[in-house]
């Protein structure tokens, strides 16, 4: 695919139909894309001016071990090389890397001044900042100008932007278009949004890192690929964004390649993703094969018009699901996303927690009349949601480290959005997507200040500890203020209580959950022979028990880190420190938008807090239809049920987050250092995820490593392949043939007549005796 | 006539032909080479009294060649003897693979 005629100004030539939106600013959407675009190409290249580039030995042998160099070879090569070099061998990550005028002061100052020296800022610090950052913020602008134009001018079709052919070939012909509607605005809204603050707080947070115009190169072009995946028009060109944040995922995970960890935490992501895209693939085959097009419209007509329970809806379903189970982390895919959590804490925050993650939910609600005509499908999506949502929230209890406990959190409010979607509450779902872009991003943005805190009170002292370790935090409420009540406004959110965001969407969820249980076209639909109201029921219970764990862990996090007495250290301690305004700023916005975020979709028994179910009824005209073939049948829930589901939802909530205070007793925490191991048991067992990560390993990656290591390498490449064709007939056969030829030529001109002689006669013979 | 002359050629070239196959002399074997030439050429002469001239114009090619062979022949035969001391060819195996 060519970008560069979008680069120009050319999508004038945009063929529309005449489209009410045709002549609003809505027609400018294009420019979401391009900007976040050229803000990757701008600081792709200061980027590629100013990193440090990887020498020869890279990476890093001294910390792998695999190339045993001598440690005065690498010093004499670091000193050729970058002073960047120099803290790698130091056993220190490689945080920032000096500019050009610092060389001299580095090397003046002695060894250890290469880990203690105050880092140097990047180069272009200010320019990076102001495109990287500007570019988004833009395109938040264009959004919320066609936002608003598509609230001037309401049209039920969507507007759908044709620039050029791309695949044209035979019955395959597939365009570059975009389409916005009314789903694709929402998370256009939420991405450029969220990803503004994002952008804003990463100025703060990666301000020390020497490779600062590559992170916002990769951080843009997240962006660019996202708004590809929401709003291509067809499944084709949301392929290319799927792929597309998959690849910057992966990018940015590994970002700290350096450390071995972390380039494996990355290509683990990329790899668990390709099982889920093969589903996504193959899915698309299908579709192809059957509706002779890839196109949402044509598409979504063509499976409105199978029967309902369809073999062929129900496989394309579950392929599709498949994709989401990789990209949204579900059970059996979510181990990547723990492990994510290697990347810099901003991009947890906005692919692992605001954005990408939720792009499975994005495609369930999209494709909502494909899943609308497989019940079985859809139910697969609500016991897989489920079981995730409760699985990963019991790992969140007992994990020390506080990105993993957010990891383990948004894999299970993932669950929750899947439940929705998977119930046919698409507009719920979708609705706890942009609350928990909120509410999450804001957990993870103040985790990261929290780690920023902790990072720098440790380097100002020399320590060598874990700064993302709850058990050293504690008390960090008199340190940091601001970020202490933003997320504790976060946590409640999350956690369900009234009048948080989180609160509204997640009661939406349960509730549809529940209502659609009895009498839906759901309920009847049978999962492998078990009802469909009996999965329903059940997933409602592992959501209810999920939200209490929820409240439990959320609140253990709070504890440990802002409550009871501090466990930093004594030298350390006065190093701790607010965030500055660059990072506090997207929390207080952030928190805002937690708290009165779920004023966007307010359920009619709340009615008296404003106009009830805006966001319902915006995205009508594009999940409207599978909604109500889904939830046919079923009975509206009166007042008095609705008032009793919310009533136990927030009762469940308040619960959890009484039964952590009462339980958890921060004051006899210890730090990392000195603390014991776990108890053996449940406790271990969730310390340690389940050893999931070790069941794989041991079913699947060691199978795959030993087999290539002893069938295909051991026994085809180096038994059959090497043997046979190199040795034996690159080899031992051409020196027989050449022995033997050898023995011919003797020298003697007399062997050689005779040979004439013979041959004469043969010839002379056979032309006879013809 | 012809029928002698053609026997009587056939009888030169294989006298030629043998003593190239096991004499080991390089002069001989020369010899022995030189002789299937004129077996050859009497051939020719034979076969031009049926058909035609073009017979002894070939004898008087072959035999021009036939001294340009041989002095050369006898020129690497020479430097040969000086290099090895013999014109005995089963000496002479430089080719030996």
């Amino acid at each position: 695919m060519t970008l560069a005629p979008a680069l120009v100004p050319l999508a004038l030539q945009a063929v529309e139909t005449a489209h009410p939106l045709a002549a609003t600013p809505a027609h400018w959407i294009w420019l979401v894309l391009v900007l976040p675009l050229v803000g990757a190409a701008v600081n792709g290249v200061l980027g590629v001016i100013t990193d440090w580039r990887p020498g020869p030995f890279d990476p890093d042998p001294v910390h792998t071990g695999e190339f045993p160099i001598p440690s005065a070879t690498l010093v004499e090569r670091a000193e050729r090389a970058t002073p960047m070099v120099m803290t790698v061998i130091e056993g220190h990550r490689p945080r920032a890397k000096p500019g050009p005028g610092d060389h001299g002061d580095h090397h003046e100052e002695g060894d250890d001044a290469g880990s203690h020296a105050p880092p140097a800022r990047h180069p272009f610090l200010g320019l990076v900042s102001i495109v990287g950052t500007g570019v988004v913020a833009a395109a938040f602008a264009v959004a919320v100008a066609a936002f608003l134009a598509m609230l001037r001018t309401p049209s039920e079709a969507p507007y759908v932007l044709t620039f050029w052919d791309w695949v044209k070939a035979g019955p395959l012909h597939i365009p570059l278009a975009l389409r916005l509607d009314q789903l694709s605005i929402v998370m256009t809204l939420v991405i450029t949004g969220v990803g503004t603050l994002i952008h804003l707080f990463s100025i703060g947070y990666m301000r020390d890192d020497g490779s600062y115009a590559r992170y916002f190169a990769y951080l843009n072009l997240f962006v660019f690929f996202m708004l590809l995946l929401v709003l291509g028009a067809n499944y084709a060109v949301m392929f290319v964004g799927w792929e597309g944040v998959g690849l910057c995922s992966f990018l940015l995970i590994g970002f700290w390649f350096t450390e071995k960890a972390n380039a494996d935490a990355g290509k683990k992501a990329f790899i668990v993703n390709r099982i889920g895209d093969f589903g996504f693939l193959v899915a698309m085959f299908l579709m192809f094969w059957n509706f002779r097009s890839l196109d949402f419209t044509p598409v979504m007509q063509g499976a409105a018009a199978l029967p309902v329970g369809s073999a062929l809806a129900t496989t394309i379903a579950l392929f599709l699901f498949l994709g989401c189970t990789g990209k949204s982390a579900q059970i059996p895919l979510y181990v990547w996303l723990p492990d994510a959590m290697a990347g810099p804490t901003p991009v947890s925050a906005l692919i692992h927690a605001a954005t990408m993650v939720t792009a499975g939910v994005y495609l369930v609600a999209r494709s909502g009349a494909i899943f609308a005509a497989a019940p079985a499908a859809s139910l697969t999506v609500v016991l897989v949601g489920a079981l995730t949502a409760t699985f990963a929230a019991t790992i969140g209890l007992k994990q020390w480290d506080i990105k993993k406990v957010l990891a383990y959190s948004t894999v299970s409010q993932l669950g929750y959005m899947f439940v929705g979607v998977g119930a046919g509450a698409y507009a719920a779902g979708i609705f706890h997507l942009v609350t928990h872009a909120f509410f999450k991003a804001l957990l993870f943005l103040g985790a990261g200040a929290v780690i920023h805190s902790m990072h720098h009170a440790f380097h100002a002292t020399g320590r060598d500890d874990d700064a993302q370790d709850m058990r050293n935090m504690g008390g960090l409420r008199r340190y940091m203020p601001v970020t202490f009540a933003t997320m504790w406004a976060a946590t409640l959110a999350i956690a369900g209580i009234i009048p948080f965001a989180g609160f509204f969407s997640k009661d939406e969820i349960l509730g549809a959950t529940f209502a659609q249980a009895h009498g839906s076209v759901l309920a009847n639909a049978s999962w492998l022979g078990i009802p469909g109201s009996v999965v329903l029921y059940a997933a409602y219970v592992m959501l209810l028990v999920s939200a209490f764990m929820t409240a439990v862990y959320m609140t253990r996090m709070m504890l440990y880190t802002f409550h009871g007495p501090n466990r930093t250290g004594e030298g350390e301690r006065h190093h701790l420190h607010e965030a500055p305004l660059l990072m506090t700023l997207p929390l207080i916005v952030l928190a805002v938008l937690s708290t009165v975020g779920g004023w966007l979709n307010v359920p009619p028994l709340l009615g008296a807090l404003g106009p009830v179910e805006r966001l319902g009824h915006w995205l009508e005209p594009v999940v409207g239809a599978p909604a109500r073939a889904l939830a046919a049948g079923a009975a509206e829930p009166t007042l008095g049920a609705e008032a009793t589901l919310v009533g136990v939802a927030v009762l469940v909530a308040l619960g959890g987050i009484a039964y952590a205070v009462a339980r958890l007793k921060p004051a006899s925490l210890v730090p990392k250092a000195v603390a014991p191991p776990e108890q053996p048991g449940i406790e271990r067992l969730l310390a340690n995820k389940y050893y999931v990560d070790e069941a794989y390993d041991a079913a699947i990656v060691q199978p795959v490593v030993q087999g290539s290591r002893k069938v295909l390498y051991r026994g085809l490449d180096v038994g059959i392949i090497d043997r046979i064709f190199v040795t034996f007939f690159g080899f031992e056969f051409p020196r027989l043939l050449s022995w033997a030829g050898s023995r011919l030529q003797s020298g003697r001109v007399g062997n050689y007549a005779w040979a004439l002689l013979i041959g004469v006669v043969l010839l002379l013979g056979a032309f006879t005796l013809r | 006539m012809i029928a002698e002359a053609l026997f009587f050629s056939a009888v030169l070239f294989v006298i030629g032909v043998v003593g190239v196959l096991t004499r080991r002399n390089a002069i001989i074997i020369f010899m022995c080479v030189e002789l299937m030439l004129n077996a050859v050429n009497l051939s020719f002469v034979a076969l031009a009294r049926l058909h035609g001239i073009t017979g002894q114009a070939f004898v008087v090619f072959v035999m021009t060649v036939a001294a340009a062979e041989a002095a050369v022949g006898l020129a690497i035969i020479i430097s040969v003897f000086r290099h090895y001391q013999t014109v005995d060819l089963e000496n002479v195996n430089l080719l030996k693979g």
